[in-house]
């Protein structure tokens, strides 16, 4: 599904991605992509999306060679961290605005409904608050029966009862067969929904593989306290506050 | 690019500084035609206005819609949509939303005071024309400025110095020029100075169609003698056209490049 070989990016001296190498196999499973802040998780999801530009490497997203092309992307669906759009649309242009951009078959309306978004159509998006705006990006993400969905901490500003619809939409999609990747920096989130973990640190990747294996590869019971383990074994390159959390 | 264009478009034109922007020229350009009653003289009233308010309502409109869409257009960029589209759509709805403010604040109220029978068709359409290129030209500029400047202040500050260089810094500069080399001819390099500047091109256009070329003195005669003809004309519309293309042509080079 994806296939990332040797992926370098630097913006100006400060290297983001210092030669990753992934691949994400198609279908059924969830990778979650961990990592301290400023580890290159964004930049990571935003080369595959075409956002970034890499220095070096190649990624290939269901076979095909992504650089300089666009239409792969139709086989994407993608959350962003931030949810702001235009002020003075209201929430159905907006939807209507990216049904007209991608052509294909949408399932908006089960989306709506699921996030009890009806109330708000017809509202402008500026005069929504930040969960509600984040429930309109997670609507416009999953709006498409994309193979391959991509989610940028997907947990932010969400209220509890949200959360559990979004769980219970994920895994849906993954029952769908889908490739789902997420990042997000809520581990409980992580061990209940993901099945895989890639780990990244200073732009490299220190873990890849099932959550259970790196379990037992840090002979720990617990998530959180696996991941702290790989961050003691790797003092020498981590910034002081990393250590000292 | 079509689609973006159109929702660009819807967002803006029920934008509360769009309303003012119309308003204002509404307002403004009623009373001059009241208060004057002569459509000449409110076209070189207005000329000055929009030599001005043109530029610096599109450079500052301009960065401030690029900065604020910003996380949208991270949104536009993971849909299967090329790049160039998403950013000259932006561009040419902002631009449009302008253009239309300003066609309409000033079309309305000279269309209601009688504009095709003062016999000063053509001026009013040169000054307008004039407008619109001004308004392409400086929101091109500023969305350029935007694009290539992730710290939003830094990025404010250049678009603002850019209007006021180009406004008022550059006539100055041209000044001290001119009297430092008044022992050569310089009628040639006056020429070519103005077409450099939007704004003085802009200037230049509209005086020599409203006659009073005159009033510049011997540089108008001058002006008079080579923007007057066919030729002249071509030159300044072709100047004007690839001040436009500037920042369009390098909006698409630089959102091949750039990373979000």
């Amino acid at each position: 599904m994806i296939k990332i070989q040797n992926l370098h990016k630097a913006f100006g001296k400060n290297t983001v991605l210092n030669g990753i190498d992934l691949h994400i196999k198609e279908g059924g499973r969830i990778t979650a992509v961990l990592g301290p802040n400023g580890s290159g998780k964004t930049t990571l999801i935003k080369s595959i999306l075409g956002m970034v530009i890499p220095d070096a490497g190649s990624i290939h997203v269901q076979g095909q060679a992504i650089a300089g092309q666009w239409q792969y992307r139709a086989a994407i669906d993608y959350l962003p961290q931030i949810a702001q759009f235009p002020e003075n649309l209201t929430v159905r242009e907006l939807i209507t605005m990216i049904k007209d951009i991608r052509q294909a078959v949408p399932r908006d309306e089960k989306l709506i409904e699921r996030f009890g978004l009806e109330s708000y159509l017809d509202e402008r998006l500026v005069n929504l608050s930040g969960g509600t705006k984040q429930k309109v990006n997670l609507t416009l993400a999953f709006m498409y029966d994309s193979p391959l969905v991509i989610l940028d901490e997907p947990t932010s500003g969400l209220d509890p009862v949200a959360m559990v619809r979004l769980r219970a939409l994920i895994r849906q999609e993954k029952q769908a067969g889908k490739t789902i990747m997420i990042t997000t920096h809520i581990m409980s989130f992580v061990e209940e929904i993901a099945d895989d973990i890639v780990f990244l640190l200073d732009g490299k990747i220190y873990f890849q593989g099932a959550i259970q294996t790196l379990k037992e590869q840090q002979q720990e019971t617990n998530l959180e306290r696996a991941i702290a383990s790989i961050l003691d074994q790797t003092p020498s390159s981590l910034p002081a506050q990393v250590l000292a959390s | 690019m079509r689609k973006i264009l159109k929702y660009t478009l819807f967002d803006l034109l029920r934008s509360r500084w769009n309303y003012i922007y119309f308003g204002f020229y509404l307002v403004f350009t009623m009373s001059l035609l009241m208060l004057s009653g002569d459509v000449s003289t409110v076209i070189i009233s207005l000329m000055n206005v929009i030599l001005i308010l043109c530029p610096l309502i599109a450079t500052i409109f301009g960065v401030m819609y690029a900065y604020n869409s910003r996380e949208f257009t991270v949104l536009l960029l993971a849909q299967p949509i090329k790049r160039s589209a998403i950013f000259w759509g932006q561009y040419f709805g902002l631009a449009l939303s302008l253009s239309l403010c300003l066609l309409l604040g000033i079309g309305l109220p000279f269309l209601y005071y009688g504009l095709s029978s003062s016999g000063a068709t053509w001026e009013f359409l040169t000054l307008l024309g004039n407008g619109l290129l001004l308004t392409f030209i400086f929101s091109g500029l500023a969305f350029l400025i935007a694009l290539r400047n992730d710290n939003k202040i830094r990025g404010f500050g250049l678009a603002i110095l850019t209007w006021l260089f180009f406004a008022v810094v550059y006539d100055g500069i041209v000044l001290l020029l001119l009297l430092f080399f008044r022992d050569y001819p310089l009628e040639n390099a006056a020429l070519g100075l103005s077409i450099l500047n939007p704004i003085d091109l802009s200037r230049i256009l509209i005086l020599l169609k409203l006659d009073i070329s005159a009033l510049m003195g011997y540089t108008g005669a001058v002006f008079q003698k080579f923007f007057g003809t066919i030729w002249g004309s071509v030159v300044a519309v072709l100047s004007l056209g690839f001040w436009v293309l500037i920042p369009v042509i390098s909006i698409r080079m630089l959102s091949n490049k750039k990373d979000f």
